[in-house]
């Protein structure tokens, strides 16, 4: 036994880095939020920044010269950082999940129709007027619904012929967006105005800047819970990417664990579709990214990848609103610049392998 | 513990891959199912690690219905070597071996002291201690296959089905994965395409074709010249293994026989 014991050797050379990884990509993400608060058409500089947000926190006393510039670190830029972390966040660990539900390495959060469902549902909102009765929430809540019924209805389509089968799900999300983006230009075609255009634009292609406090709580609950299941599930997304075969002989019901998990994750995507649009890129890349760091295991992924995609998006945010101020770029294309070359550079590197040599 | 497979039927599509098929491996004994390519060979197996539900028949291990444990109780009960495709995320070799604890850990649960030795040690047994940190999509088949029973024997089985162990193997891992069966204390069922191969490595046969068992016994009851032309339909020589007695085939690649039209009455019994 003795020698067995001396022989068993720690279970991963990358275990010692995932706490480091984690403490420095937190710190890193506290830096960027501050700084990012603080950067916009008025700069306020880091110092201040802190101050200000610790007087809202503790209900400390601001000078009266200095109340325009605080109202717009708090109820301006705060929640919108905040909200872009979230995001960033929520995104991040979707597409970990998502990558090994459908076993798919161009697998990201909107998969399932999701972003193209989301744009229908707000912009049938936008056109028609209606779900009145949320508010200021309305399109959101459009998009809400519209992102859950695309993929409802991938779902049904899919599973017609018994179990779930990864692929067959893949080809149906794809099928059905490009029925969605056809009903979706339908709607605009015969759309009173502009207003449904501009719409499409910004559900197509992300922003944050509809972010309020008011919608924080439930963007933070609900990635919270994700984040939360998800973690708890690692094992069952290594087993299941592991394919359904194995996954069955190690003691698990792969079509009906990838069920409940791809109703999570589309719950999940679908708000934050609702609050923040289609945000491309961050779902595919950063699962990727933290792969080449980690390793493959889920739960190492799944404790860095929210980490690491708030930390992109608070900047990826952070450029797109300032790189052409006072105009602000579509987030998506800001994600796009960065997004499509390192998604080229990690294709060709040799050490990283995602679906074989 | 025993395996039995009885009156196990699977019908996908209108087709039956299985018909009534019973079979019981004691327990300890290595027993080996052959037959030809579709046969149902695969299909019998995926009911036992229960990737597929049979469309009638049972599959018991020891006195419980398989169909009554849970997944994870199962799981814990009867191990496999299955045919997966690829796997597209770049594991470690530990890692997947580790995942073998799986059945036996709950939700986020890490691997204790004994559970990192079990894995360390499976390493060792098979001959890919020094692999373990490497990736699995790097490895070669043969390695692949070896890191494959190395995760089942660290799930700590009673039982172990092995769906072709023996592909992608080089002939001396071939011999050493199956001496190595044959040592391992285990009730196996493992289907395999080297008949002279399954003949030294097997206490009993079971011949399959077209989804029904045509025969089962000992290597010598079972591999006859008669059998092998009518189920194989290949003409082969049948003598005994000058240093084990086992019956092993010769065959010339001139003089394959007729194709297995329908098979005799006399084997259908």
């Amino acid at each position: 036994m003795t020698v067995l014991e001396a022989a068993a050797p720690p279970l991963s050379r990358r275990r010692a880095g995932l706490g480091l990884v984690c403490v420095a990509l937190g710190a890193l993400l506290v830096l960027s939020v501050v700084v990012a608060i603080g950067l916009g058409a008025a700069v306020v500089p880091p110092g201040d920044t802190a101050r200000y947000l610790w007087s809202a926190v503790t209900g400390g006393r601001i000078d009266a010269g200095e109340v325009t510039t605080y109202q717009i670190v708090w109820q301006i830029r705060t929640p919108r950082v905040l909200l872009a972390a979230l995001v960033g966040a929520g995104l991040g660990a979707v597409g970990v999940a998502v990558q090994a539900l459908v076993r798919n390495a161009l697998a990201d959060p909107f998969v399932l129709g999701v972003s193209s469902g989301a744009s229908v549902g707000a912009v049938a909102v936008t056109v028609s007027g209606g779900l009145a009765a949320f508010g200021i929430y309305a399109v959101s809540a459009g998009a809400f619904l519209g992102a859950l019924a695309a993929s409802v209805l991938v779902f049904l389509v899919s599973a017609s012929r018994g179990a779930l089968a990864p692929l067959r799900l893949v080809l149906t999300g794809v099928a059905l967006s490009f029925g969605f983006q056809a009903l979706m230009s339908v709607l605009i075609y015969f759309g009173p105005d502009n207003e449904a255009t501009s719409s499409v634009l910004y559900w197509t292609l992300g922003g944050f800047g509809a972010a309020q406090w008011g919608s924080l709580p439930v963007v933070a609950a609900v990635v919270a819970l994700g984040l939360f299941v998800l973690l708890r599930q690692a094992r069952s997304l290594d087993l299941l990417a592991l394919g359904d075969e194995s996954a069955a002989s190690l003691g698990l019901d792969a079509d009906r664990r990838r069920r409940l998990l791809l109703v999570l994750v589309s719950l999940v995507t679908g708000v934050l579709v609702a609050v923040s649009g289609a945000i491309a890129f961050v779902g595919l890349i950063v699962p990727h990214l933290v792969r080449m760091v980690v390793g493959a295991t889920h739960r190492r992924v799944l404790a860095v990848a929210p980490l690491a995609g708030a930390v992109f998006m608070v900047w990826a945010d952070l450029v797109a609103r300032t790189l052409v101020a006072p105009r602000e770029l579509p987030l998506g294309v800001i994600t796009a610049l960065v997004g499509v070359p390192v998604f080229l550079t990690l294709l060709r590197r040799k050490g990283y392998v995602f679906g074989g040599r | 513990m025993d395996l039995t497979l009885d009156g196990l039927t699977v019908v996908t599509d209108g087709r039956a891959l299985v018909r009534e098929l019973s079979l019981r491996v004691s327990s300890g004994q290595v027993v080996g199912l052959v037959g030809p390519n579709g046969s149902g060979k695969s299909t019998a197996l995926r009911c036992v690690y229960r990737a597929l539900r049979p469309t009638s028949g049972v599959v018991r291990v020891g006195a419980d219905d398989l169909a009554d444990l849970s997944a994870r109780r199962g799981a814990q009960l009867v191990a496999a070597l299955t045919q997966d495709g690829m796997v597209e995320l770049d594991f470690t070799v530990e890692e997947v071996v580790a995942l073998g604890r799986a059945p036996h850990l709950r939700g986020a649960q890490a691997l204790g002291r004994r559970e990192r030795e079990l894995c360390a040690r499976a390493l060792e047994q098979l001959g890919i201690a020094h692999l373990a940190r490497r990736g699995i999509l790097g490895l070669s088949g043969g390695e692949r296959q070896r890191v494959l029973v190395a995760r089942a024997l660290v799930q700590e089985p009673r039982i172990l089905v092995l769906d072709e162990p023996t592909n992608h193997l080089d002939l001396r891992h071939q011999i050493e994965l199956l001496s190595f069966l044959r040592g391992a204390g285990l009730t196996v069922l493992v289907v395999l395409h080297d008949l002279n191969l399954a003949a030294a490595a097997c206490d009993r046969l079971a011949v399959l074709s077209e989804g029904r068992l045509v025969r089962s016994g000992t290597p010598a009851e079972v591999l006859t010249a008669e059998l092998v032309e009518g189920v194989f339909g290949v003409r082969a020589e049948v003598v005994a293994h000058p240093l084990t007695g086992d019956p092993q085939l010769l065959y010339a690649l001139t003089d394959t026989g007729k194709r297995p039209a329908p098979l005799p009455r006399s084997l259908t019994s």
